[in-house]
């Protein structure tokens, strides 16, 4: 509790005594009346010279003015104790709004406290010293200890230890992490102590970047948000101009047709209507629940852009897959040497030394079966063509290595392969010398994902791969992916989707999930772009809508369901408070109801409404 | 060019409000406010004075919310 919340729940303790305490006891009128205006002045003294601030200002629809003619109106047809009520009821779920925010607020910032407060350095003496991890430069040398955050990105120069990163992905299973391991600032170091030389600056650190990415996270607002701001905007006004007519217009009619026109009554029902008139748990409650949902989904290693994604996650029916790094594990291993027409220590020398420039998971397993270095003396005129594969002058002879394409681009006859994997054909001077094998293996719970996502509702599962279509087909009926689109080049991954996105009906939701490497523009092209195992990777963090922090693909079902909880608890709010208030708007206007219902309407509804919404937070058992 | 504020505001109708009002300033491009986060984000027209445009946004957020602040 702040300052302002602890003396606002004295003056409403003092008032609620009070008020309770003359109920109770039979006073003298005269002396009942001056207690209870003593009582309203108490409550309502803030609020009172808010309101008129506010008519100076021009500000009529403001809810302190509402409240205030409600108020002094019940007042001065003698409900004293009705407009004292409805002026405590009123502060009572000001302050519960107030308390229940800042907790919730409280409770999420701690959910993702990750922030290290501070790096080990060792000074001239060799001494362990306490900085600010703001002040590390890159390349320092830092020390964790076991039980610590790991502060900065960087390599690890000594040590050996497991690192806990749930706090980042949500991942309880602990990551092993020894020299010239990379490791990722917010995971805490378990076991042994690590010297870390620091690559990043604490500033573009990982840790940094995802409490960036979650503290403006709900700064995007989404169509739920969007649609109350607009009712607010119009239910306020709409709701006071009826109070007015409702005042006047049925009293007029009575006395022009000879009855009794019964003022009294009809102002009483006219100011029950200001009481409701107050739009607070509609404004508060969805952006609420959002944020309690934004805040859950990160603790589960879902980190989410904007309460918009979540709303576009919640209607998803189609998700879009990449083959490498999202269903399999990305980790090519070469599995065999075909066709070979010179030994095959040579082909694969050859497909390293060629390969040698290139970051593609293919190139990297190429160099690690060969497992020595490459003299790059012997490399000239490197030519990586996307999609084909790579053109190099090793040893003044041109060699051509890559798939199928590639090989009839250049008309070189080739020889097919019988197994399922990826084929790297070598051809040097224009001359066929057979191929390598690469495989990749499906990661273990891809099956079980994509059955996750059809029992949340996803309609149809595809799968994108610039992979040739054997393996294609084979990985797609493993996991029985409805659709598969094979040997698809990086631009041919767009023109797909947008022709996906062309035939889906507007409200059915479309995902992309891939690992952020390659591709960028499709995940910012489909309404929703997952990028997973993104821990580290700056492209996929900026490129992406949602950030999946570790890459086991049950993590999107999981963001699905995560969405589809938090977007139920918004209906149900939206549809609870809109209905409750028009209810009490009609008993009230039909007399029905009274100031009490109206407290309810407004007080009763919020403190609902918030309650539901903080439930969004609990996303564990999902 | 865009700058993120710290704010502070007790109600998310006010909140609306603010965001309202900072949309209406002249020198202000795009104004969000997060009343959860308790952040104004201001995108600012091409060679506006940020800080001569916050105060006419605060000037603003005091009509339709007299208890608000803007720190900046």
């Amino acid at each position: 509790m702040n300052k302002k919340q602890k003396k606002m729940l004295i003056r409403i303790i003092i008032a609620l005594i009070l008020f309770i305490g003359l109920k109770l006891v039979h006073l003298p009128e005269m002396a009942n009346v001056i207690l209870s205006l003593a009582t309203y002045f108490l409550i309502g003294y803030d609020i009172l010279t808010k309101a008129v601030k506010g008519i100076l200002k021009k500000q009529v629809f403001d809810e302190n003015f509402l409240m205030a003619v409600a108020t002094v109106g019940a007042i001065a047809l003698g409900d004293y104790s009705e407009g004292t009520a409805v002026m405590l009821f009123y502060q009572i779920g000001e302050w519960f709004q107030s308390y229940a925010v800042g907790k919730s607020r409280k409770n999420i910032s701690e959910l993702m406290d990750i922030r290290p407060d501070y790096a080990n350095i060792q000074n001239e003496n060799g001494e362990l010293v306490q900085v600010d991890p703001d002040e590390v430069e890159i390349g320092t040398i830092i020390i964790v200890k076991p039980g610590e955050k790991i502060p900065i990105d960087g390599i690890v120069v000594e040590g050996n230890s497991t690192l806990n990163t749930s706090a980042l992905t949500g991942e309880s299973l602990p990551r092993d992490a020894s020299v010239n391991d990379e490791v990722i600032s917010g995971c805490i170091n378990l076991t042994g102590l690590l010297k870390i030389k620091t690559t990043r600056e604490f500033g573009e650190s990982t840790v940094s970047k995802i409490l960036d990415m979650v503290e403006n996270a709900s700064s995007k607002k989404s169509r739920s948000e969007n649609f109350i701001s607009r009712f607010a905007h119009y239910y306020t006004p709409a709701v006071v101009y009826s109070a007015l007519a409702l005042a006047i217009l049925p009293p007029i009619v009575s006395f022009l047709m000879g009855m009794d026109p019964n003022w009294a009554e009809w102002v009483y029902r006219a100011l029950t209507f200001l009481v409701i008139s107050c739009p607070c748990a509609l404004v508060i409650c969805i952006p609420l629940s959002f944020f309690a949902g934004i805040g859950g989904a990160s603790n589960a290693g879902v980190l989410v852009k904007g309460s918009n994604y979540l709303e576009a996650l919640a209607s998803t029916k189609y998700v879009v897959f990449d083959k490498t790094g999202t269903m399999t594990q990305g980790v090519f291993e070469v599995s065999g040497i075909h066709h070979a027409s010179i030994a095959e220590d040579k082909i694969l020398e050859l497909a390293a030394m060629a390969e040698s420039y290139s970051t593609h998971p293919i190139s990297k397993s190429l160099l690690q079966a060969y497992g020595k270095p490459v003299d790059k003396e012997r490399i000239k005129n490197v030519e990586e063509i996307s999609g084909y594969g790579v053109i190099a002058q090793i040893d003044d002879k041109e060699v051509l290595v890559g798939n199928d394409k590639l090989m009839k681009k250049y008309g070189i006859e080739y020889k097919p392969c019988h197994d399922v994997g990826t084929i790297v054909h070598i051809a040097i001077d224009q001359e066929y010398v057979g191929h390598i094998l690469i495989s990749d293996k499906i990661k273990p719970h891809a099956k079980e994902a994509i059955a996750r996502l059809k029992e949340v509702g996803v309609k149809e599962t595809i799968m994108l791969t610039g992979d040739v279509k054997t393996v294609a087909n084979k990985v797609a009926s493993d996991l029985n992916i409805d659709k598969v689109y094979s040997e698809l080049l990086p631009q041919d991954k767009v023109n797909k989707v947008e022709e996906l996105l062309e035939k889906k009906q507007e409200k059915e939701k479309l995902a992309f999930v891939g690992d952020g490497i390659n591709d960028a523009p499709v995940l910012s092209r489909a309404d929703v772009g997952i990028a997973m195992g993104a821990l580290g990777s700056d492209a996929a963090i900026e490129a992406a809508d949602i950030v999946l922090m570790d890459d086991d693909p049950l993590k999107i079902a999981k963001a699905i369901k995560i969405a589809k909880k938090c977007l139920r608890i918004v209906y149900e709010n939206i549809y609870f408070a809109i209905g409750v208030k028009i209810i009490c708007l009609i008993l009230s206007a039909f007399g029905i109801g009274n100031m009490w219902l109206a407290i309810f309407a407004d007080v009763g509804v919020m403190v609902i409404a918030v309650l539901n919404a903080i439930r969004t937070l609990n996303v564990k058992k999902l | 060019m865009k700058k993120t504020y710290k704010i502070d505001v007790d109600c998310a109708n006010c909140a609306n409000k603010m965001e309202e009002a900072a949309n209406k300033t002249e020198g202000v491009k795009n104004a969000v406010v997060n009343f959860m986060t308790l952040k104004m984000i201001v995108e600012f027209e091409d060679g506006a004075d940020a800080k001569e445009v916050m105060g006419r946004v605060l000037d603003n957020c005091k009509i339709v919310e007299d208890d608000c602040e803007i720190f900046f």
